[in-house]
């Protein structure tokens, strides 16, 4: 009961993700078609379980859906039955019908996918063969489902938003500090564009190796990673404000990014270089695996080990860290130079999504990372913030950004929706604090 | 006849009820000394004065005629100015813009010479000596309470209340204080004055109005009361003593403090403290007694001097530094400096033990837990959770957690900066006591105080600086009185 109650004030946004949730999934409602290897076994079922037996007609396209029925339907019935496969179009059908007619071996059994059944030939069945009346015809139900549950739509959304909730989690680590990186969104530009100069410029371009990959793509976070430590030194030691010194990262990562591209995308890399961003591995983009990845580690990092404790002792009362022998310094300097890092891998996994590095990746995405983070719960005062929460706030942003989507709104009405949703996601969030 | 009258104020929050049937009178240029521990309800009762809260019941008889006051801006309009602990001074602003701030005319613009005169009268008035033109983050903490004194008088109070408006203050800036208070007070003005410095309320009140738990437990007239009498009406129990007795034997020289020297704030400054003695330091505020025991604990570096830790001379750069050495520091501000408000009890006992409970970096936290539990039984600590935020403790029981976790540090040296500053009368014989524990574990105490009778009360030696010197010492204090440690201080 009680840890139930902890669950309400920490996560308490998890409410919000699922009320959009349940939003979009009633606004995407709509009739849900059964294609492709589903609809063959469920058609193979529907005619064991008719207890008819004999000659059987399926009738489909030649999609590759349809391929996959015909697969699927063959495999799951019984050797008893005597398939006849027409997929050549109503013309082809009419041919085999009426030779089954002249022959008297008519079926027993017609069966098509949903596509198919809409035939004129299939709509007026009885007119065109008063003979056949006696035939079941069988095809798929259509039943009623939402277009965001789709299980291939839920993914889209991890993978979508797996860069930004990337990002996020350096970002979530500096704010509790007390500090701002607006650096990010230019160095997953940097980091794009130098991975894949790397792969065009000197590993060999579409001929590059795995291994040459893997290695251009740690120069790429390795590089991103000391920018994010000159910004920590930066701030520390020479005391100038993170929003100050993070700003100019910006503007020198951003310049660099256009200098070594030239201005311009660069594209030759090789076919598999789009695994990274792409590839799946048990169904789920690899993207989305390396983002659950990187919040386990960085919970465990926040909430069980001492840079954690470190971290929130900093940005709730520095004075009080300070005296109670906490190395501040150093601590600020690794949080910045792990926003570093994970901005890189943001800029590489980007790189690798649209197959191309471009000095445009990643404009303004540190103000969505920024979004994710104060959605998630975190305070912009520092000392208070979670990493799930974090999670959850970017997981917000891509709900929203998905579901509307879905519904056909478009791209320049949506910013304006994003902004509002994002306000309203914050006072709920402060009432419900408060309260 | 009574300026304000108050009848049966009853005030509550969720889960507390602030205010109980509170009634009070307050006469034409009288001084009201109102006293109570922490959560007595005196903040809650100068709040429904200001306006702030509004009273769930009772009636507000003021000049004769009841009224209810909605808001701040009323009570300030009829003449009721309340002046808070905390400043309400903008740093960045004149004097002129200060007193004038929120009595702008309508378009913004500051008044014209008529209120500027009245303004320099009011400061000629309280012996101010600063100008309007000054900033005032160039003013001292008794100049600018002095200009919060000013800014309601230019509005012709009536009543004025002042919450612990001493606070900051020492020596003379008090007596200034207390003068100016007085002068207006003969002048018609009526003074509500809460405090917890008795010694303040005794040469300043009339009458004395105690509070306990949100009741009214008694009003006298100052003469009729003892200072042990007004102690045991607001703890609700009696005293035996103000101070426990010193146990401890002094044994070995534990730290040795050689022509340390800082900046132009500390000269040259020696003495030492051996094991199980309380070395008190009394001073000024801004004598230099808490730069002085920041350099011990490595808060800042020393340009000059050594520190000798059991016989060794100890390097220390840096708070790290002085921990190593055993050197625990309890710093005069708890919530600014001592201490992280928005965390939980474990966390704040935790932070500087997290190196001895961890491995590989990972943080034993139930061993944490159960250790901080065994404090709370040894310390009698009062939380109800581990994970309760700390600032939802009283001042004591937050000092205690402070002490729980220096002691688990197992360091040798306390320094307490103003131990009891903001904690109840019946909280700080308890935090005596655990400092006499500490004495008989074979620990050493350097404590700086602002409050003499505790200096004198629970100290094995004091010494005296002054403009950053050290200007005396008393190693036997049988015969040493307040006056005599004041005569050094001055």
């Amino acid at each position: 009961m009680s840890s139930w109650k902890v669950l309400l004030s920490d996560y308490g946004i998890i409410f919000i993700l699922m009320g959009l949730i349940i939003f979009f999934s009633v606004l995407t409602i709509e009739k849900q078609n059964i294609i492709g290897a589903a609809a063959g076994i469920f058609l193979a079922k529907e005619v064991t379980q008719s207890g008819k037996q004999g000659k059987i007609l399926l009738v489909t396209s030649e999609s590759l859906d349809d391929q996959d029925l015909i697969e699927a339907f063959k495999a799951n019935l019984g050797s008893q039955y005597q398939i006849i496969v027409v997929d050549k179009g109503p013309p082809a059908t009419r041919n085999q019908i009426e030779r089954d007619i002249e022959s008297g071996d008519v079926p027993k059994m017609i069966v098509t996918s949903t596509k198919v059944s809409r035939w004129l030939l299939f709509q007026d069945f009885s007119n065109h063969f008063p003979e056949l009346s006696v035939v079941s015809m069988i095809n798929p139900q259509s039943s009623k489902g939402s277009n965001f549950l789709k299980r291939e739509n839920l993914l889209n959304v991890a993978d979508q938003i797996a860069v930004i909730a990337i990002m996020a989690i350096g970002m979530t680590m500096v704010i509790i500090t007390g500090g701002i990186d607006l650096s990010v969104g230019s160095l997953v530009a940097f980091s794009a564009v130098l991975i894949t100069k790397l792969i065009q410029g000197y590993f060999g371009a579409e001929a590059a190796t795995e291994f040459e990959m893997v290695l251009a793509g740690l120069i790429a976070v390795v590089m991103c990673g000391l920018i994010g430590l000159l910004s920590g030194l930066l701030s520390t030691y020479f005391r100038i404000p993170p929003f100050i010194v993070t700003l100019s990262m910006m503007l020198i990562a951003s310049g660099l990014a256009y200098t070594i591209s030239e201005g311009q995308s660069i594209y030759h890399v090789p076919d598999n270089f789009v695994w990274l961003g792409r590839g799946r591995i048990g169904g789920i983009p690899v993207s989305v695996i390396i983002m659950i990845i990187l919040y386990v580690i960085a919970n465990i990092l926040m909430t069980k080990m001492v840079f954690g404790r470190y971290v929130y002792a900093i940005g709730g009362n520095k004075v009080a860290a300070r005296l109670s022998g906490i190395p501040i310094n150093k601590i600020v300097t690794i949080v910045f130079t792990i926003s570093g890092l994970l901005a890189g891998v943001g800029g590489i996994i980007l790189a690798s999504q649209l197959n191309s590095g471009s000095p445009t990746y990643g404009l303004a995405y540190e103000l969505s990372v920024i979004a994710a983070v104060v959605i998630g719960g975190t305070s912009l005062m520092g000392g208070e913030g979670k990493i799930w929460g974090t999670l959850i706030g970017a997981f917000i942003i891509g709900v929203i950004q998905n579901g509307m989507n879905l519904i056909g709104i478009e791209s320049y009405t949506q910013k304006v929706i994003l902004g509002i949703l994002i306000l309203i996601a914050l006072i709920v969030e402060k009432a419900r604090k408060r309260s | 006849m009574s300026i304000l009258e108050l009848k049966s104020i009853e005030k509550s929050f969720p889960g507390v009820k602030a205010l109980d049937k509170v009634s009070l009178e307050l006469e034409r240029g009288e001084i009201l000394g109102l006293i109570g521990e922490n959560g007595a309800g005196k903040s809650t009762l100068i709040k429904v004065l200001a306006g702030v809260h509004k009273p769930d019941s009772g009636r507000i008889i003021y000049g004769g005629t009841e009224i209810s006051i909605p808001n701040p801006s009323f009570a300030k309009k009829h003449g009721i100015g309340i002046i808070y602990q905390e400043l309400n001074i903008i740093p960045g602003l004149t004097v002129q813009d200060n007193l004038f701030l929120g009595s702008e005319s309508g378009l913004g613009l500051i008044k014209g010479e008529n209120e500027k005169n009245k303004a320099l009268e009011i400061l000629d008035t309280l012996g101010a000596n600063f100008k309007l033109s000054q900033y005032c983050r160039e003013l001292s903490i008794a100049q600018q309470q002095l200009v919060e004194i000013a800014k309601s008088l230019l509005i012709d109070i009536n009543v004025l209340v002042m919450d612990e408006p001493t606070a900051s203050l020492t020596g003379h800036d008090v007596e200034h204080l207390f003068k100016v208070i007085k002068k207006l007070v003969s002048e018609g003005l009526s003074v509500i004055y809460v405090s917890h410095k008795l010694e303040e309320i005794e040469e300043l009140a009339d009458r004395v109005f105690i509070m306990r738990d949100g009741k009214h437990i008694s009003t006298k007239d100052k003469n009729d009361f003892t200072r042990n009498q007004m102690i045991e009406e607001m703890v609700g129990r009696k005293l035996e003593s103000e101070f426990p007795d010193s146990v401890s034997e002094p044994g070995e020289t534990l730290l040795k403090v050689e022509h340390l020297s800082y900046k132009k704030i500390i000269s040259d400054v020696s003495f030492l403290v051996k094991r199980g003695e309380i070395v008190g330091l009394a001073g000024l505020v801004g004598a230099g007694r808490t730069e002085l025991v920041r350099l011990i604990a490595g808060a800042e570096e020393p340009t000059g001097g050594s520190i000798e830790i059991n016989g060794k001379v100890a390097v220390i750069k840096c708070p790290a530094d002085a921990m190593k050495e055993g050197i625990g520091h309890i710093p005069e501000d708890r919530k600014d400096q001592g201490l992280i408000i928005e965390q939980s009890v474990l966390e704040n006992f935790s932070l500087i033990n997290l190196r001895s409970h961890s491995s590989y970096g990972w943080v034993w936290n139930t061993k944490l837990e159960k250790k901080l539990g065994d404090y709370k039984k040894q310390l009698s600590i009062k939380y109800s959770s581990s994970l309760q935020k700390i600032k939802n403790l009283s001042g004591g029981n937050q000092q205690k957690v402070v002490i729980a976790k220096w002691l688990e540090r197992s360091c040798d040296l306390f320094i307490f900066d103003e131990p009891t500053r903001g904690i109840d009368v019946g909280a700080k014989y308890e935090i005596y006591e655990l400092m006499m524990m500490l004495l008989q574990k074979g620990k050493s105490i350097l404590m700086v105080s602002s409050e003499l009778p505790e200096l004198l009360g629970i100290s094995n030696r004091i010494i005296v600086m002054k403009e950053g010197h050290l200007v005396g010492q008393f190693d036997d204090l049988t015969d040493v009185s307040q006056e005599d440690i004041m005569q050094l201080c001055f």
